[in-house]
């Protein structure tokens, strides 16, 4: 509703202008999304995993502010070189340290880009059909803010549309 | 602390704009800056004369009350209205919509207990009706169509013996619909003569001819920053008869609805910037047109996926430019375009504090992902015809760069 002032670090500024790993990856092992056009906000992130699973490499896009990008942007090179087990333990404020601070109301960027890295490695491990013991049943803080983000903003976009279309049709 | 490490990395933000070739400031929605002769006019009220409090009994007093009298003057004169009474300074548009809503509510509940509004107000009349929602009257928001023009039919239907105000916009903030005032209140009035009927005439004045009594209207806003006066200022015109409560109480001076020392600096300066807009007005105007439709007409022309937002031609502001560009979020573009000397806003989600974008994107069909994407953008009589081809220069690259990086539509193909 109201804007908020947006001091953004210098670290951010710099990533919006010159993001790294950005782009999609034709080989990636995984994909992953988090977040919707909706939102205003959506992440997508390609990993390439290796046999000993290491993120070899990991990509991104980026629909949304300048702090979705540079988090995103973060988040590829801090999970870059990781086991997924350490990948995973990376946390939202790990990724707005990274950053340089994040202004309270982008802390959901953060909590996005690590949204996203967590649904791919589930996913990865899904698919080849075993699931190692320290990767939790139940779903992380951020995995479920990001399910909530996306939830609201569909909620919020399908209420708006159904309002205005009985509105208008009355008319 | 660690506010304060961000606060500190502005000076780097600012700095990172060095360079830049090129400065357009389009972000007249929410700020101005005030021309060179606005300003020289104003210095000499804060320390050489009529400096006095209006209201007090000796030279500078005097001094005082009579500039703020012929200010009043001039501004009953600019909106046609009938006594210098019925213009009141206040400290601008949000203050005088708050004062318009919330005092002609209270001062009319023996009346009854409704009010109406459009759905695409300014929050300052969004966020007025909330609040009298909650002491317990009735708020009815009338939708718009595509281009925000307000349902007449809707209007009557809604108007009952209840309704005590109608407030609806003359011209649109962020769309630059310019509503048929005329004939709402016609309408209004018709069907319960006790209604008042007020408009935020905030994006009006100064660029459209307004004359209060063909319009109708009982209350008008008024804005100084939007016709490139100082900000803090406004006024609210009120109709000789029309009951309104202050909402603030203290030493009453010659403003009978807002209390404490009249700020005779800006309103010096309101008057400079009413008396510049208003000479000239034809040529300002047909300017702005002319700017506004090269403007738009070049980013739909060089862009894809763009459309405007809000009606063509005529029917819209003169100065107004609202646009939305599919996949490509509006907080980063303001932040492209800002690295690049083109000072924009956005409808944006992103630049907000909750998840939902522009109501009056929304209002008028937008989708969350159009409002997200929306840039708005106003020109004064000062910009010219290079200002805008600068932009037009660097707004596709800046648009490009963004797609290139977006995760829409798989984005960097």
């Amino acid at each position: 509703m109201s804007r908020a002032p947006l001091p953004y670090s210098s670290k951010i500024l710099e990533l919006f202008k010159n993001p790294k790993n950005l782009g999609k990856m034709e080989d990636a092992t995984i994909f992953a999304i988090a977040g919707s056009p909706a939102c205003g906000d959506m992440i997508a992130f390609y990993l390439k995993i290796n046999e000993d699973e290491v993120i070899e490499k990991a990509t991104f896009e980026s629909y949304g502010c300048a702090a979705n990008i540079a988090t995103a942007s973060i988040t590829t090179e801090m999970v870059k070189g990781k086991k997924l087990e350490d990948a995973w333990k990376i946390s939202w404020k790990k990724v707005a340290d990274e950053v340089g601070g994040l202004p309270t109301v982008k802390i959901h960027c953060g909590i996005l880009s690590v949204g996203a890295v967590r649904r791919a490695i589930r996913e990865f491990y899904e698919k080849k059909g075993e699931k190692p013991s320290w990767l939790q049943d139940e779903l992380t803080i951020e995995e479920k803010q990001t399910l909530e983000e996306e939830e609201l903003a569909k909620v919020l976009s399908e209420k708006l549309v159904r309002v205005l279309s009985k509105k208008i049709g009355e008319k | 602390m660690e506010d304060f490490v961000i606060f500190k990395s502005v000076e780097k933000l600012i700095k990172a704009h060095e360079g830049i070739e090129r400065e357009v400031y389009l972000d007249l929605e929410n700020s101005s800056p005030i021309p060179k002769e606005i300003v020289e006019a104003m210095i000499p009220y804060f320390s050489e004369k009529a400096y006095g409090n209006p209201t007090v009994t000796h030279k500078l007093g005097w001094m005082a009350y009579e500039e703020i009298q012929k200010a009043s003057q001039r501004v009953a004169e600019y909106v046609g209205a009938s006594s210098i009474e019925e213009v009141n300074f206040t400290p601008g548009e949000t203050e005088s919509n708050n004062l318009a809503l919330i005092g002609t509510a209270l001062a009319n509940k023996e009346k009854g207990n409704k009010i109406v509004i459009s759905d695409i107000e300014p929050l300052s009349i969004t966020f007025s009706s909330k609040t009298l929602e909650k002491y317990g009257f009735k708020v009815e928001k009338i939708p718009v169509d595509k281009e925000g023009f307000v349902s007449l039919k809707k209007l009557l239907d809604a108007i009952d013996k209840e309704t005590i105000l109608v407030s609806i916009m003359l011209a649109n903030h962020e769309i630059g619909t310019v509503e048929p005032i005329k004939e709402a209140v016609k309408i209004v009035k018709e069907k319960n003569p006790e209604t008042l009927f007020h408009t935020d005439a905030s994006d009006a004045y100064g660029r459209i001819p307004i004359d209060i009594d063909k319009l109708g209207v009982d209350l008008m806003t008024l804005s100084s920053y939007k016709i490139l006066g100082p900000r803090g200022v406004g006024a609210l015109y009120v109709r000789e008869g029309v009951n309104i409560k202050r909402l603030l109480e203290g030493q009453i001076g010659t403003q009978k609805l807002w209390p404490g020392v009249e700020n005779l600096p800006l309103i010096i300066g309101f008057l400079k910037a009413s008396e510049l807009a208003f000479q000239n007005f034809g040529k300002n105007v047909s300017q702005m047109k002319k700017l506004r439709d090269r403007l738009i007409g070049g980013i739909l022309e060089r862009i894809s996926e763009t459309s405007l937002n809000g009606p063509k031609g005529d029917k819209r502001a003169p100065d107004n430019a609202n646009i939305s560009i599919l996949h490509c979020e509006g907080e980063a573009l303001t932040i492209e375009l800002s690295l690049k000397g083109v000072y924009a806003s956005s409808g944006s989600a992103c630049t907000r504090l909750l998840l939902q974008p522009s109501h009056v994107l929304t209002a008028i069909g937008r989708k969350f992902e159009e409002a997200h994407g929306s840039i708005l953008m106003k020109v004064t009589r000062h910009h010219t015809d290079e200002d805008i081809e600068y932009v037009l220069k660097v707004f596709p690259k800046a648009v490009e760069r963004l797609r290139a990086i977006s995760s829409i539509k798989g984005g960097a193909r």
